[in-house]
């Protein structure tokens, strides 16, 4: 089980706050999925609130970062907050048979999905195996 | 152990979990918009109101638009909908699953009488924007001073 799991870099305890900036931000981590597929991974984030200029993913020394800033919609005076939308941050090591070049990414309903594909050596070859 | 200390002990232990389950602990829970992970209301909502409209913002990532069912009566705001699950993902192909997916409804008691006539709502980046005109009666009116 351990060796399957990808690790993050960050402590899964929210609100947190960033370690590398002096930014006096604080940050939620957002909740995500992560699978495998035949081609690669796919990492599957709920990121509420999160516009697509504001969204800042991105990939280097094998790591995957997912930052995101978080905007209200609602105008007017608070009656009642039952949440507070601070902006995210999430981190993850990447295995190294992705291939980091290709990424997809796509943000819709405020879900963010990212297809992660292997490299092409990394991937599953069939032998065929000729009978003589 | 004395009873009197066995007895506060108990106290003490049943107060912890009040406050751990109480809605008072939004230190705990914030940041936690999941439905169907805990006993918990999904989804979220923040209500704001200004001289004419109240609006109710709730948290709602990832719900299929077309399952997204509003209504208004006896001055309650029902939201109904649906946050589809991801399809054929075998259990052994997660690395994470820390998102769920369900049906949900929610009904949310409104502070002031609204025209159910003229509700709409916007759903945008993953939350849901509901405006509700306030009735005549709700309007605050302004009271001329005479000064004598």
């Amino acid at each position: 089980m351990a060796e399957k799991t990808v690790p993050s870099v960050q402590s899964e305890t929210a609100p947190t706050r960033r370690e590398d900036t002096r930014a006096q931000e604080r940050y939620i981590t957002p909740p995500v999925d992560i699978f495998e597929t035949k081609d690669g991974l796919t990492v599957v984030a709920d990121l509420p609130g999160v516009e697509q200029k504001a969204l800042d993913v991105r990939v280097a020394d094998g790591i995957l970062t997912i930052h995101g800033k978080t905007a209200h919609i609602a105008p007017g005076t608070p009656v009642e907050r039952e949440f507070e939308l601070l902006n995210f941050y999430r981190q993850f090591e990447l295995p190294e048979e992705l291939d980091s070049e290709k990424i997809a990414a796509e943000l819709k309903h405020g879900v963010l999905s990212l297809r992660l594909p292997k490299k092409e050596k990394a991937k599953p070859r069939k032998i065929e195996v000729s009978v003589s | 152990m004395p009873i009197v200390d066995l007895d506060a002990l108990r106290r003490e232990i049943d107060r912890t979990f009040e406050e751990f389950w109480s809605d008072r602990s939004p230190r705990v829970w914030r940041g936690a918009f999941l439905p169907g992970r805990a006993a918990r209301q999904y989804p979220l909502v923040n209500l704001a109101e200004d001289e004419g409209n109240l609006y109710v913002e709730a948290l709602a990532p990832g719900v299929d638009p077309k399952t997204l069912d509003l209504s208004v009566a006896q001055g309650m705001l029902t939201i109904k909908g649906e946050k589809p699950g991801l399809a054929q993902v075998s259990a052994e192909a997660y690395h994470r699953n820390e998102r769920a997916a369900g049906r949900f409804v929610r009904t949310i008691e409104l502070p002031a009488e609204v025209e159910g006539a003229k509700v709409h709502a916007d759903y945008r980046n993953g939350l849901l924007l509901v405006t509700l005109p306030k009735s005549e009666k709700a309007k605050p009116k302004q009271i001329p001073v005479s000064v004598a």
